[in-house]
């Protein structure tokens, strides 16, 4: 798989459909390399012109901004802008909803004004034009899945519908859990909670929230959020099912399933 | 002596409105003490809230038992005030029951109806009382209600109940007197609900049953007066306040902070020094987030006021729900108690929103998943309190988690939150 930077565009003098934020999950984390793959796999087999930043993606700035430090994430927003400015960037997609909510909601009034989309979303729109097919009887067939809201993409900005519909074109058995859509419990990631210890209390959001995922009795829990697939990971070996019980993001789940 | 009750009555009357409106002028300044922030655009969409949100109550129906048991007591609150408006025209006028002359057969069925309303708000008080105190709901049974928080919940269904039965009883005691043709009680139509309890007050002397009609008048307008200026001090104002909270609710995308130009400004001249050149001069040295109830914005305080102490929020938390010591009730509640004490004093005292009230801990424990802001019915943002207060810490206190820190200077060096190489940003491809 061929994948180019926007600078390679740029010196061919190109312009991509779209730039695929990867975001700094889906860049580092060994797990969320994963889903990075297999997103960029579904934009390559589907002929999508894509590119990434590459080396030139930095931090959005969101945990520094949400831990309060103001002033580091306007030095982030500031040259990420520009970077994106210079390269006349109009869309954007990211499989990271902190990534997807920072660049939608926060840098239009500092200067960064593209239209942005969740792959969830993204995903949805490529099935509905019939770019992407899932196969008949897939790896999935037959088999419950459940989908965790992830707050950045649900409450914070109102997509619950996206990520299921593109879940439904699957053979599969979708069940919701106790607390889902606008009732949905985090993980207890956001608000930079992932790069800390979290405070004393009676247990952890994530096997709060692993122990509700393991009680739908799905052998696959769907995640849209590198942060959220980390978790809830952690949570389902916390109630002792990581044999039985698979977390996987929505694009690894269409890859796998795709024609 | 038919003057000398209209004195008491206007007397009773006019006091009750000047300590209401004191207390009304006071609560303004409180919430005027928070900094300033435009909130007029987009009245359209603002209109449409408060239409959905208040009027409509949207969002109790979320649990829709609860929330038409809500509806009945609030309609009942709503349209009774026709009725206590009629009692007020005639403890001022020393009539009794103006309007039914004029209106004939119609005020029989609008007194019907207002006795429905009050059989089904006193029903709805009822189970309220049931809920909070037999029930086990957890976030009824929380701590965070712990003394005058939750006596004044249940004052306030017991008063409710105990004006309905009063406005029952005189209507009842009114028309065994009208049955009796007693001079002064104009003949109506029988009152739906209270007309099938006159047998239990036939027995009475006509003297003792005018006392009854005439001691529940007084006894439910009094109570009616003396409410209203309980109101103000308790849980119940969000009966006045959801109102201007729904016109006023933030109406960003949820996952949208508020903006600092401030520090963007400084970014800017940062970067581009070229700029800071021709930039004004300013003496003032700008505060970073808020530490106390003046660096809050008045929607901040006006959230406060117009907070119910329901749970809501926090039994949606994340943070609460796992036994952190974060709720977000608390601190829409601490929030107010602290709009008080710095309302009441005259002078500055050494105490602070951060720390007096709310700790450290409460404001770490967030996950900023916007389920507190989701969940309220009246449109408050516990979240945005809680992260204008993380700016405080680090940024004018750099108190932050030592694992924070890291996180911060790894995103400063590597340009991700983690100590990479950035020349590894696209190491996943290979």
């Amino acid at each position: 798989m061929q994948i180019k930077t926007m600078a390679e565009y740029f010196a061919n003098g190109e312009t991509p459909e779209v730039l695929f934020w990867v975001g700094c999950a889906g860049s580092f984390d060994q797990r969320a390399q994963k889903i990075t793959r297999a997103f960029a796999e579904i934009l390559d087999k589907t002929g999508i012109r894509f590119a990434i930043l590459g080396k030139e993606e930095a931090c959005t700035g969101d945990p520094a901004r949400r831990a309060g430090n103001e002033f580091l994430f306007q030095m982030m927003a500031y040259n990420n802008i520009q970077v994106l400015n210079n390269y006349g960037v109009k869309k954007i997609v990211t499989a990271c909803p902190h990534c997807f909510n920072t660049i939608r909601n926060e840098y239009p009034e500092l200067g960064g004004q593209y239209e942005v989309i969740h792959h969830t979303t993204f995903l949805q729109q490529l099935i509905d034009e019939g770019r992407i097919k899932i196969k008949e009887g897939g790896s999935f067939k037959g088999k419950k899945i459940t989908y965790h809201d992830s707050c950045y993409l649900g409450r914070a900005n109102n997509i619950y519908e996206a990520p299921r519909a593109v879940l439904e074109t699957l053979d599969a058995d979708l069940v919701e859990m106790k607390r889902c859509k606008s009732n949905g419990l985090c993980c207890g990631a956001g608000g930079a909670q992932m790069f800390k210890e979290e405070e004393k209390g009676t247990t952890r959001v994530n096997f709060e929230r692993g122990r509700e995922a393991v009680a739908t009795g799905a052998s696959v829990i769907a995640a849209n959020c590198p942060f959220c697939m980390t978790m809830l990971t952690d949570g389902v070996k916390e109630a002792g099912k990581e044999e039985e019980v698979k977390v996987l993001d929505i694009a690894e789940i269409i890859a796998a399933d795709m024609q | 002596m038919q003057i000398v009750s209209q004195l008491l009555f206007v007397v009773a009357l006019a006091a009750a409105i000047y300590v209401f409106s004191r207390r009304v002028m006071g609560i303004r300044r409180n919430i005027l003490l928070g900094r300033d922030v435009a909130l007029n655009d987009q009245p359209a969409l603002r209109w449409k809230n408060l239409l959905l949100l208040a009027f409509g109550q949207k969002k109790m129906f979320r649990n829709p038992l609860v929330a038409v048991l809500h509806f009945f007591v609030y309609a009942g609150f709503l349209i009774i005030n026709l009725e206590i408006l009629e009692i007020i025209i005639d403890g001022v006028a020393g009539t009794h029951r103006i309007f039914a002359p004029f209106m004939g057969v119609v005020y029989g069925v609008l007194i019907g109806c207002f006795e429905i309303l009050a059989l089904l708000v006193a029903g709805g008080c009822l189970v309220f009382l049931l809920r909070r105190n037999v029930m086990k709901i957890r976030r009824f049974l929380s701590k965070d209600l712990n003394g005058w928080p939750r006596s004044d919940a249940n004052y306030i269904l017991i008063t409710e109940i105990a004006l309905m039965v009063l406005f029952l009883t005189m209507n009842t005691a009114d028309q065994v007197l009208q049955s009796r043709g007693a001079a002064h009680y104009i003949q109506t139509d029988p009152f739906w609900i209270s007309s099938h309890f006159t047998p239990l007050l036939a027995g009475l002397s006509d003297n003792a049953l005018i006392a009854v009609e005439r001691g529940a008048w007084w006894l439910h307008i009094l109570g009616v007066l003396a409410f209203l200026n309980y109101l103000p001090f308790s849980k119940h104002l969000h009966i006045i306040l959801a109102f201007p909270n729904a016109y006023y609710a933030d109406l960003r995308p949820k996952g949208k902070m508020e903006n600092m130009p401030a520090i963007q400004q400084e970014v800017l001249y940062a970067m581009q020094p070229e700029l800071a050149a021709s930039a004004p001069a300013s003496d003032t040295v700008p505060k970073f987030g808020a530490k106390d109830i003046q660096d809050l914005t008045w929607k901040n305080l006006l959230d406060a006021y117009a907070c119910t102490e329901c749970g809501r929020c926090s039994a949606a938390c994340p943070a609460t729900q796992t036994g952190k010591a974060l709720s977000p009730r608390l601190i829409m509640m601490k929030t107010r108690d602290r709009a008080e004490e710095v309302g009441r004093n005259k002078e500055a005292d050494n105490k602070t929103l951060l720390r007096d009230y709310i700790t450290e801990e409460e404001l770490r424990a967030c996950t900023s998943c916007n389920a507190c802001v989701e969940e309220c019915p009246v449109s408050i943002n516990p979240l945005h309190i809680i992260l204008q207060m993380r700016r405080h810490l680090v940024m004018e206190e750099s108190s932050a988690p030592q694992e924070w820190n890291m996180m911060f200077s790894n995103i400063e060096n590597n340009m991700a939150p983690w100590k990479f190489s950035p020349d590894d940003r696209d190491a996943w491809i290979h």
